[in-house]
């Protein structure tokens, strides 16, 4: 008798550990994984990257080449297990043919890596911007139709030390690969300009308490250049100015970004006159953007205006939502239509016209901007100047830029 | 001593067939078929994945249970095997990597990691109850941060990548059957392990001075040498999910080791229960199958609300974890021939 109980009770569980993989009926939708940060630091990050992938879809009415999309949602705290573990499910337990993610740039290298391994599955990036995730090594199967961090950068080096006389600047970034991408972009341009960078200063993501490195910025310096992302951005700026500290400030593209600028207290009056770079622009009065900020809006919870993070999973769903249609929604042969659409596609975004180069990376318009105070109070981030057309290489020949080495805590060095 | 050889001369004598209980035997079948049923992302993502945090969870257990020392390091050992393993094998971060085969690269790992463990417990046996727990957290978060800020040894935030399971006897342990059934071997050795080093000499000492450390010491025991060597163990253990780990993901970075991984092999353990070595592995199970499948029934937004709560109502239902619930339910179903019929 008790035999047979703990039999039951063993194939119980067994049946229990099969069943899910049972309940994957074919069904006439088409199925995208949406990959973002919906937990740890980024988590703020990652819910309005979300709400730019489903303005995409809503664009469309949830359907592409007659069929319904069914969104799938994966989630990661910005460590690259965490991304690649949920990849892993979408693709080999839910049985995503086209993934849209991830967020953060580390997250973005490990999908690459994992994107070798699974050729027949689709993947498009979704905002991480590591300069390596396509420049080298890079994956047959992956899209990235958001440019990288350095490209976000362009024209912002120039400015700083041309147009606001900044020649000495400090760095405080992130201590991972996107920000090492960021820091590159701007000081590719600072340094060739003649500017120099005396002191770069590298803090863990999550950091609390940044006194020590406010201690360590030389006082001699112009401004401080800060890449650094939602609650750590907060966290350093509020400490900066709660140490006394006046040095002006030149952002990255997260650390003024509107995760940032609707944050509450004191630190709005530091953050005025900020100039920054991205590839978005919260002024910009063009019709496209307009009507992308009209549906953007609609989704629950949306900030004042779209974060570049919703803007990112827009373009990169977007993206993969045209190629879907052109390939009449079949990815039966392992994708193949699909890749070949994607890689030739070429569509005007809200922020203008996109393309890729030969490792699928986006060539796309920058935004130059300054943080003002918008009419209703709100901050806003002003359009100073585009940059059109910037390439991942920046303008720079290819063969050259590849000799000034992957980027890293001390590539590239102007002290 | 004396109380072991009593304890065996009381047992009746038993075929080996019988001393494993047809329990065993039925849960050994059960795991060997396994993979004719499970796809792959079964296979290796929820069972290799439970196994390996299993291992990790029993060497906690192994720790709690017998030796009343609740570490929250556990995950840190497996991270020094880990580690190990991408810097004496290869990697393609192109920092370190030496190259050794794995044959060599494994055990030294494992070593490293039980030595590692050895420590951490040398220095926390000097402590006792949650001051253990707050000692052994320190150290893990310690080196989570040391990692990610480490560039020569660690490689900083992003780690290592690239790192390949081994191929041999013309089988990559790698493919889904195959490292399920390395995971499965690890594992079932581990727990034999246990379930017989809990009736050895060594097992029975170490519970003595869990219970009455004092009494052992007036008797003549080194109660600090046998709370390291049980540290020491358990690092084998912790080493040797570790070395699977870093097998099963093709990388290991900071996150690997993070203060919430290692707060979820305490939580594995604490759901499955501690009494006996096949706790970790239900706990295990469960709390992979819910951080796999929750964001699917509630939404993006709230799962880890989701995994709380069910955690939370373990515990509240029973204190002891999933066996003690099946301890409480076997005496009912036990009785239930007796019952009459409607």
């Amino acid at each position: 008798m008790r035999i047979h109980r703990r039999t039951l009770l063993a194939l119980a569980l067994a049946t229990g550990l099969t069943a899910p993989s049972l309940a994957l009926a074919a069904d006439d939708g088409i199925k995208i994984g949406l990959l973002a940060t919906f937990e740890g630091p980024f988590t703020v990050l990652g819910e309005d990257g979300e709400r730019g992938a489903m303005t995409a879809v809503e664009e469309v009415g949830g359907k592409v080449a007659g069929k319904t999309i069914e969104i799938v949602k994966g989630s990661s705290d910005a460590s690259p297990d965490s991304a690649v573990r949920a990849a892993r499910k979408l693709v080999e337990q839910d049985g995503v043919k086209v993934l849209v993610g991830p967020l953060s740039g580390d997250e973005g290298l490990a999908v690459k890596d994992y994107a070798k391994t699974q050729p027949t599955v689709t993947f498009i990036n979704g905002t991480s911007a590591a300069q390596d995730t396509t420049l080298r090594n890079p994956a047959e199967n992956f899209f990235r139709f958001s440019t990288d961090g350095a490209q976000w950068m362009a024209g912002l080096g120039t400015y700083a030390f041309n147009d606001k006389g900044y020649k000495k600047v400090a760095t405080v970034a992130e201590d991972y690969s996107f920000p090492y991408t960021q820091v590159f972009g701007f000081m590719a341009e600072f340094c060739k300009a003649g500017g120099k960078v005396p002191s770069k200063s590298w803090v863990p993501i999550g950091n609390k308490d940044y006194s020590s490195v406010i201690a360590a910025i030389p006082d001699d310096v112009d401004a401080i250049y800060v890449a650094l992302g939602g609650a750590d951005a907060v966290n350093f700026l509020t400490q900066y100015q709660q140490s006394g500290g006046t040095a002006p400030l030149i952002g990255g593209s997260i650390t003024v970004d509107q995760t940032v600028l609707t944050s509450k207290g004191k630190l709005r009056d530091v953050l005025i006159g900020t100039p920054a770079a991205g590839p978005t622009a919260d002024t910009n009065d063009s019709p496209s953007w307009m009507k992308f900020l009209e549906q953007y809006k609609k989704q629950p919870g949306a900030f004042p205006s779209p974060s570049l993070f919703a803007h990112g999973y827009y373009v990169n769903m977007k993206a993969a939502l045209l190629a879907l249609e052109q390939a009449g929604g079949d990815v039966s042969d392992g994708g193949a239509k699909l890749r070949d659409a994607l890689s030739k596609l070429s569509f005007d975004t809200p922020t203008g016209k996109v393309s890729l180069d030969k490792n699928r990376n986006a060539i796309a318009d920058i935004f130059l901007t300054e943080v003002t105070e918008g009419a209703d109070g709100n901050l806003l981030n002003k359009l100073v100047k585009v940059v059109s057309q910037v390439n991942q290489t920046l303008g720079i020949p290819e063969d050259e830029f590849m000799k000034l080495g992957a980027v890293n805590r001390d590539n590239p060095s102007c002290p | 001593m004396s109380l072991t050889l009593a304890a065996q001369d009381a047992a009746p004598q038993q075929t080996w067939l019988e001393k494993l209980g047809p329990g065993h035997i039925i849960l050994a079948v059960a795991l060997v078929l396994y993979p004719l049923v499970a796809s792959d992302f079964f296979l290796t993502q929820i069972g290799g994945y439970s196994l390996i945090f299993g291992m990790l969870a029993l060497s906690l257990m192994m720790l709690a249970g017998y030796g009343g020392m609740v570490s929250l390091a556990q995950i840190t050992v497996a991270g020094i095997a880990a580690y190990a393993i991408a810097i004496l094998g290869n990697n393609n971060s192109n920092v370190l990597g030496f190259g050794w085969p794995w044959w060599l690269a494994a055990p030294f790992a494992v070593l490293a990691a039980a030595v590692a463990s050895a420590l951490i417990g040398w220095i926390s046996v000097r402590t006792e109850g949650i001051y253990t727990i707050m000692i052994t957290l320190a150290i893990a978060t310690a080196t989570y941060y040391f990692a990610q800020q480490n560039y020569a040894i660690f490689n900083g935030h992003s780690g290592y990548a690239g790192i390949h399971a081994p191929s041999f006897w013309g089988v990559n342990w790698r493919d889904p059957k195959a490292f399920y059934y390395l995971c499965l071997g690890f594992a079932v050795l581990s727990y034999a392990a246990i379930l017989y080093g809990a009736r050895s000499t060594f097992g029975l000492t170490l519970q003595a001075i869990r219970d009455n450390p004092r009494r052992m010491r007036a008797l003549g025991y080194d109660v600090t040498a046998h709370k390291v060597f049980a540290w020491f163990l358990a690092g084998i253990i912790a080493g040797l999910a570790g070395v699977l780990l870093v097998w099963f993901n093709g990388r290991v970075s900071p996150g690997t080791i993070g203060v919430d991984v290692a707060i979820d092999v305490l939580i594995i353990a604490v759901i499955g229960g501690l009494q006996h070595p096949i706790g970790p592995f239900l706990g295990a199970l469960v709390v992979v199958l819910m951080q796999t499948f929750a964001i699917d029934i509630v939404g993006a937004e709230r799962f880890n609300t989701l995994i709380g709560l069910v955690f939370l109502v373990i515990v509240f239902v029973s204190p002891d974890g999933i066996l003690g619930l099946w301890g409480r339910i076997k005496p009912y179903l036990a009785q239930e021939s007796l019952r009459s019929g409607p």
